[in-house]
This record gives structure tokens, C-alpha cells and sequence, in this order.
């Protein structure tokens, strides 16, 4: 099976539509590009929100006092900063990144049901707006941290906690229906002559997340809905003076809430496996293990939740079996990693913004990865169980994994959705403001738990000051790094240098039409003529346009 | 294309779009309900997951002081369910002769059969002598069959939908009936919950 992108004329920008029409940005669009972009935006705002939070609890946790908030509004600022984080950015961004990139990259006019998509895209601004809204209710924001653990759920102020369930169980419907969408889409729609084994690697991870998310959100519903039972009637599934039991919450919470994980990284995985060949100028290394490891991160996910549980009298027999679960989920993810740094050995490699975030990430990653093994052994968790170390580890998989992710998937996927360039220079400086501001603010963290300071909680012993002084620094320094990237963003989507079809010179369909691509993206149907990742390699066929060696990316 | 012409074995690559039936705006709405149904399906799992949980680590099943629940009018709704099964599968039959009259009539009887097992519950309901609130089993009684009974709900206003639409004239011919076809696989679905359900929540 050989495939070939015919090469669009490289050397003038398109004259496709321009930027077009801003309003159609705010309206029930169909067209996937659209809507992810949509996605994107919103969830970037969202993340702002959410930074703003963060930023609160780190001010407050500057000083060992419980000084800058009153403990109550510490706990609802550190519930809404992992609600909004997880809820309403990084899982709608991914989801952006998902419907923007699918159907350009099999060759599709847009995903299997387009109104359907834009309604779960619609559903995620007023869900945004109604959890900001539950400051402003008495008893203020739920408390409970982003688990809502009962009883400490059923015992907080109700309609902040309402408001907090409502909001999460439309962001979950949100997040199905789009779901429905990836997994249909990429299992009915690909291009006739793309097999499983032609589609781009985002293609698979994406499938992997669509496929998780259906089979795990609803759990979270279920779980939701009991609660809020309890809430609300006085049921007592959760309580246990009524017969109710916290631990069966605890399971389906995890049952959802760890394969989430894997929903908010597989996607990162996927784009980052599509940004380093691009910018290595290499074919990926280990194609099919890359793709197939999603498929077994997908399975493995679903059966490791109760590590989150090993303090909560889990027998040691489940323990046992969670733990190997666990750890057996390294062996997928480290196929990955040394899949990735086996492509880069060797390339010639183009150092712009977006190399640098995937490299950002492969290294981030794997010091979150290390951390998460040793907190999937038993005895080292329950030591460190609810502690810094626990906060450390699940920053460097979601700040130093997803959103390094996240930002190299930008810069990388930029051009061809505004059809302008971004600029290096701003993109270098957030770069290295964000590396070193992310490192400062988590890497002592770590320390932090070792030494036995708890997560959650306000006050602290004032021998962990000095660290935690450090790790406030580095979150005012990670807030200032976003200037740049917003200032890049906006001006170079008004005013940055125009892009050409295929600025990277990428095989992939995405690049071979025009930047942005027109409404049902394709002027005519794509011709597949080689393997989405044979960089360097002799085509079988003539390429049909580009055959001048500066600028073909088949040249080596 | 770029301009440039193409060898013969390039051209063989070039597949009309309609041929290969990748067409534009192609017509997977049924493998969406299928796809969407694995969702319903495990919101029903884990629900029912959490049913066995309470009942696995509870002393006793159901809690002392539960009253005796009686079999005969849930035993009746359920075969009344199950039967509906078979008659909205005569209305796909139907329609894929033309038959749009044979359908009405098949999926009319559908939603009075679901009509009649809705009333039953509720009629079960006001009689049982426990409340929502009365016990943990109490407690998952009704959640359970309720929110089966909220998708028996919604599964009737799609039949009456099918049934408002076929008024139409041609609007459901042999060719196109999506609509008829998906209320069919979520009607089966709802059925084979309840089945899951009646076993758990009566027989065991």
C-alpha cells in the first residue's frame, strides 16, 4: 500500500477564503474546522480561569498561615482549579484538536454527524458559565476537591455542590456525544484507499480516547446521579448510617476518572507521534507499535482505578492486582516514548516552537511516568498517599504531558487553521518561560510530599515555607509566560506572515490542501500515493507536483 | 490536482468518490445509535454494578423490614415489554415492503404496550409500602427503575414521533427509514435493560 499526497503548489499562499467571516465562530456551525477551533478557544479561555485559580491557591500557600483566603474559599479555589482544568480544558481542547484534525487527516468532508458535533460543543459554555456562576450562591462552590468524595460532599454547602454536578454530568454528555462522533468517524470514514494501518497516528489515538470515553464517562454519571440523590432526597447510597457505602462512589468516581487520564493524554500522544517525524524530517519509528500501544493503553486503562484507592481498605489481594496493572500500563506507554526518541536519534531536526513543546513533552512526560510507577506500588502509596508528591505527579502528566502537548499541537497545527504563521521568536520565549516556570513551580513539589506535607489543605508546617515559596515563584512566572503565547496568537492570526498549503513540508493529508482548507476541506477528492510517515523514503510513484528537491518533503 | 498530468498507475489510484461509496455527506446514523446505545449501556452497568455492590456488602438482602413485594403485576408489565419487542419488529418488516400502514399499526400498538407498562409502574409505585427513602434497597429500587422507566418514556416519544412523521406522505418508504429502524434498536435496548433489571431488582 503506497500513498501520496498530490503536493499543493507550495511556493504562494492560497487564496481560499480568508479568515473569513469572525461571526461564523460564534454561531451553530457545522463544519468541523469550526468547531474545533471553537473548542480550542473556549477551553484556552477556560484554562485562563483556571490558571487564575491556581494562581489564588498559590498565593495563599505562599506563607504557611492560612492568610490570603478564609480555608473555606481555599477549598472551593482548589475544587474549581481541578474541575476546570480537567472538565473544561484540557478534554474539550483534545476534543478540539480531535474534530479539527480527523476528518482532514482520513480525507473525510467533515465527521459523521455535524450538528450532533456542534451541539456538544455548544453544551460546554453555558456548563462553563453555570460552575463560575456557583460563587455567587449561598454557601459558595463546591468544596469537596474535584473527586467530591461523600460524606464530605454531602456535608458541604448543597447548591454550590448541585451546581458543580449539574455542570459535570452536561460536560460528560458533551464529551459522549463527541465521542460518538471520533469513533464513527474514524472507523466509517477514512479515504477508500487509507487501511487501519495508513491513518495518521492521531487518528488512532483519537479512537482510543472515543472509545474510552463511552465506555467510562457513563459510569461517572451513574455516580453523579446517586449522589446527587444523597444531596438532595436524603437517600444514603453513599452514607453509611443508612446502610450506604462512600467506597462503591469511590469506585465508579475512579472508574471514569483514571481511564480519564488516558482520555486527556491519548490525543497528546497522537499529535505529538505526528509533530516529531514533521519536524525530525524522519518516518515515525515503530508505526504500528505507536498505534497498536493506544489500543492496549485504552484496554489497560480501564482496569488499574482502585490505585487511586489503596488507603480507602481496599483488600490487599485487589491491591495486589492493581498495582500489576498499573505498572503494566508502563510497558505501552514506554513503547511510545522510545518510539519517539527513536525518531528524533538521527533527524535533521527543524528547532522551531513546536519541536520544542514536543520535546518539552516526551521529557516531562517521562518524569511524571517515573513518579506514576512508584506511586502504583502499594507500600511507597501509602506513604505518600494525598500528599505534594501525589500534586507533583499528576502535574508533570497533565501540565508537563497534555498542555506541553497542547501548545506544540498550536504552534505545529497554527498555519493551517488561521492560514498565517506564527512568530518563532515569541514562541521560543514562551517556550522557555513555561519549561522553567512549570519545573520551578512542581519539581519541589515532589520534595514537598516525601517530607510529609499534605495536599488540600490551607495551613501548613512552616518548615516547608521556603519550598513552597519556590513553587509560588514558578506559578507567577508560568502566569506570565502565557502573554507571549497570547500576544503571538492574536497578532499573528490579524497580522502574522501568511502560510503556505504545506509550510512543514508534511505528508499528511491535512497539509495537502489549502491553509485554511475550504468548506468540505478538499477542492478535489485526495489521492493517497504513500505512507503517511515516509519521509526520505524513495516514492513508488512520481509525486505529481512538487518535484523540486528545496522544497518536496519526499527529498531526504 | 496541481496541474501536472498523471501516469496510468496514478490514475488507477483516482477513485470516483461515489464508486467506492465514500461519498461527501455519507449515512452512518445507525452505527451512531449503536455506538451511542455502548454508552446507555454502561451508565445501566455501572448502576447495576452498584446494585450488586450494596447488596454484597449488606448483612441482609433486603434489609429487615422490607415488606414483601409482589411479582404478579411486575411479571405481567414485564411480559407485556418483551412482547412489545416482537411487534415493533413487524413494523420493520412492514416498511421494508412499503407497507407504511402495516408499520403505523405495528408501532401504534408498540406505544400503547409501552403506554400500558409505563401506568403499571406507576401504578406499582403508589401501591408498594416503602418510599424512596425508606432503605438502601428502597433507595435503589426506585433510581433504578425509574431512570429505566424515564428511557421507556423517551423510547414511547420517539415511536410517537416515527408516527407523527409517517403522517407525511412518502416521508418512510423501503429505501429510507432511518427513523423507524433507530426507535426499533433503542426499543430492543430498553427491553433488554428491563429484563436485566426485573431479574436483579425481583427475582434474585
Amino acid at each position: 500500500m503506497t500513498i501520496l499526497t498530490p503536493l499543493p503548489d507550495n511556493t504562494q499562499p492560497a487564496n481560499l477564503p480568508p479568515p473569513a467571516n469572525w461571526r461564523k465562530y460564534f454561531s451553530f456551525s457545522h463544519d468541523h474546522k469550526v468547531i474545533g477551533i471553537q473548542y480550542l478557544v473556549t477551553s484556552f479561555f477556560f484554562y485562563l480561569i483556571g490558571g487564575a485559580l491556581a494562581a489564588a491557591v498559590r498565593t495563599e500557600l505562599a506563607t504557611p498561615a492560612s492568610d490570603f483566603v478564609s480555608p473555606e474559599l481555599y477549598n472551593s479555589l482548589f475544587t474549581l482549579h481541578g474541575t476546570v482544568m480537567i472538565f473544561l480544558w484540557i478534554v474539550p481542547a483534545t476534543a478540539g484538536f480531535i474534530n479539527y484534525l480527523v476528518p482532514l487527516m482520513i480525507g473525510a468532508r467533515d465527521m459523521a454527524f455535524p450538528r450532533l458535533n456542534a451541539l456538544a460543543f455548544w453544551i460546554i459554555p453555558p456548563a462553563g458559565i453555570l460552575l463560575m456562576a456557583s460563587f455567587f450562591v449561598t454557601g459558595g462552590p463546591a468544596g469537596a476537591g474535584w473527586t467530591s468524595y461523600p460524606p464530605l460532599s454531602t456535608m458541604s454547602p448543597k447548591a454550590g455542590e448541585l451546581i458543580w454536578i449539574l455542570s459535570v454530568l452536561l460536560l460528560g454528555s458533551s464529551s459522549i456525544l463527541g465521542a460518538v462522533n471520533f469513533v464513527v468517524t474514524i472507523w466509517k470514514m477514512r479515504h477508500p484507499k487509507m487501511g487501519w494501518n495508513d491513518m495518521p497516528l492521531v487518528c488512532w489515538a483519537s479512537l482510543a480516547t472515543g472509545v474510552l470515553i463511552l465506555l467510562s464517562t457513563p459510569v461517572l454519571a451513574g455516580a453523579l446521579i446517586l449522589l446527587s440523590f444523597d444531596l438532595i432526597v436524603g437517600t444514603a447510597f453513599f452514607n453509611p448510617t443508612g446502610g450506604g457505602d462512600p467506597i462503591v462512589y469511590q469506585h465508579m468516581f475512579w472508574f471514569y476518572s483514571h481511564p480519564a487520564v488516558y482520555i486527556m493524554i491519548l490525543p497528546v500522544f497522537g499529535m505529538i507521534s505526528e509533530i516529531i517525524p514533521v519536524h525530525a524530517r524522519k518516518p515515525i519509528f515503530g508505526y504500528r507499535a505507536i498505534a497498536y500501544s493506544s489500543l492496549a493503553i485504552c484496554f489497560l486503562g480501564l482496569i488499574v482505578w482502585a490505585h487511586h484507592m489503596f488507603t480507602s481498605g481496599t483488600p490487599p489481594w485487589l491491591r495486589m492486582f492493581f498495582m500489576f496493572a498499573t505498572m503494566v500500563i508502563a510497558v505501552p506507554t514506554g513503547i511510545k516514548v522510545f518510539s519517539w526518541v527513536a525518531t528524533l536519534w538521527g533527524g535533521k531536526l527543524n528547532l522551531n516552537s513546536a519541536l520544542f513543546f514536543a520535546m518539552g513533552f516526551v521529557s516531562m512526560f517521562v518524569i511524571g511516568g517515573i513518579s506514576g510507577v512508584m506511586l502504583a506500588a502499594v507500600p511507597f502509596d501509602i506513604h505518600v498517599h494525598d500528599t505534594y508528591f501525589v500534586v507533583a505527579h499528576f502535574h508533570y502528566v497533565l501540565f508537563g504531558g497534555s498542555v506541553f502537548g497542547l501548545y506544540a499541537g498550536i504552534y505545529h497545527w497554527f498555519p493551517k487553521m488561521t492560514g498565517r504563521m506564527m512568530n518563532e521568536t515569541l514562541g521560543k520565549i514562551h517556550f522557555a518561560l513555561t519549561f522553567i516556570g512549570f519545573n520551578l513551580t512542581f519539581l519541589p513539589m515532589h520534595k514537598l510530599g516525601l517530607e510529609g506535607m499534605n495536599r488540600r489543605i490551607a495551613e501548613y508546617d512552616p518548615k516547608y515555607a521556603t519550598i513552597n515559596m519556590i513553587c509560588t515563584i514558578g506559578t507567577y512566572l508560568l502566569a506570565v509566560s502565557t502573554f507571549p503565547f497570547i500576544i503571538n496568537a492574536v497578532w499573528s492570526w490579524i497580522k502574522g506572515e501568511k502560510a503556505v498549503a504545506n509550510p512543514w513540508s508534511g505528508l499528511t493529508l491535512e497539509w495537502s490542501t489549502s491553509s485554511p482548507p475550504p468548506e468540505e476541506n478538499f477542492e478535489t477528492e485526495p489521492v493517497l500515493l504513500c505512507h503517511p510517515y515516509a519521509y526520505g523514503k524513495r516514492p513508488q510513484v512520481p509525486p505529481s507536483g512538487n518535484l523540486d528537491p528545496a522544497t518536496s518533503p519526499l527529498s531526504t | 490536482m496541481t496541474g501536472s498530468t498523471l501516469d496510468s498507475s496514478q490514475a488507477e489510484l483516482i477513485i470516483s468518490a461515489e464508486e467506492m461509496g465514500h461519498q461527501a455527506h455519507p449515512d452512518y446514523r445507525i452505527t451512531g445509535v449503536l455506538v451511542f446505545l455502548v454508552a446507555e449501556a454502561m451508565i445501566f452497568l455501572g448502576l447495576f454494578t452498584a446494585y450488586l455492590t450494596f447488596r454484597a456488602v449488606a448483612p441482609v438482602w433486603p434489609p429487615e423490614g422490607t415488606p414483601e413485594r409482589e411479582l404478579l403485576l411486575p411479571g405481567i408489565n414485564t411480559a407485556i415489554l418483551i412482547a412489545s419487542s416482537f411487534v415493533i419488529h413487524n413494523a420493520d418488516t412492514a416498511i421494508k415492503k412499503n407497507d407504511v400502514k402495516g408499520m403505523r399499526l405495528w408501532f401504534g400498538l408498540t406505544a400503547a404496550m409501552g403506554a400500558v407498562f409505563l401506568v403499571g409502574q406507576l401504578f406499582e409505585y403508589f401501591h408498594l409500602e416503602f418510599g424512596l427513602t425508606t432503605n438502601l434497597y428502597a433507595s435503589t429500587f426506585y433510581v433504578l427503575t425509574g431512570f429505566h422507566g424515564l428511557h421507556v418514556t423517551f423510547g414511547l416519544l420517539l415511536i410517537l414521533a416515527v408516527l407523527w412523521r409517517s403522517l407525511k406522505p412518502d416521508h418512510y418508504n423501503s429505501k429510507h427509514h432511518f427513523g423507524i429502524e433507530a426507535a426499533e434498536i433503542y426499543w430492543h435496548f430498553v427491553d433488554v435493560v428491563w429484563i436485566v433489571l426485573f431479574l436483579l431488582l425481583y427475582i434474585l
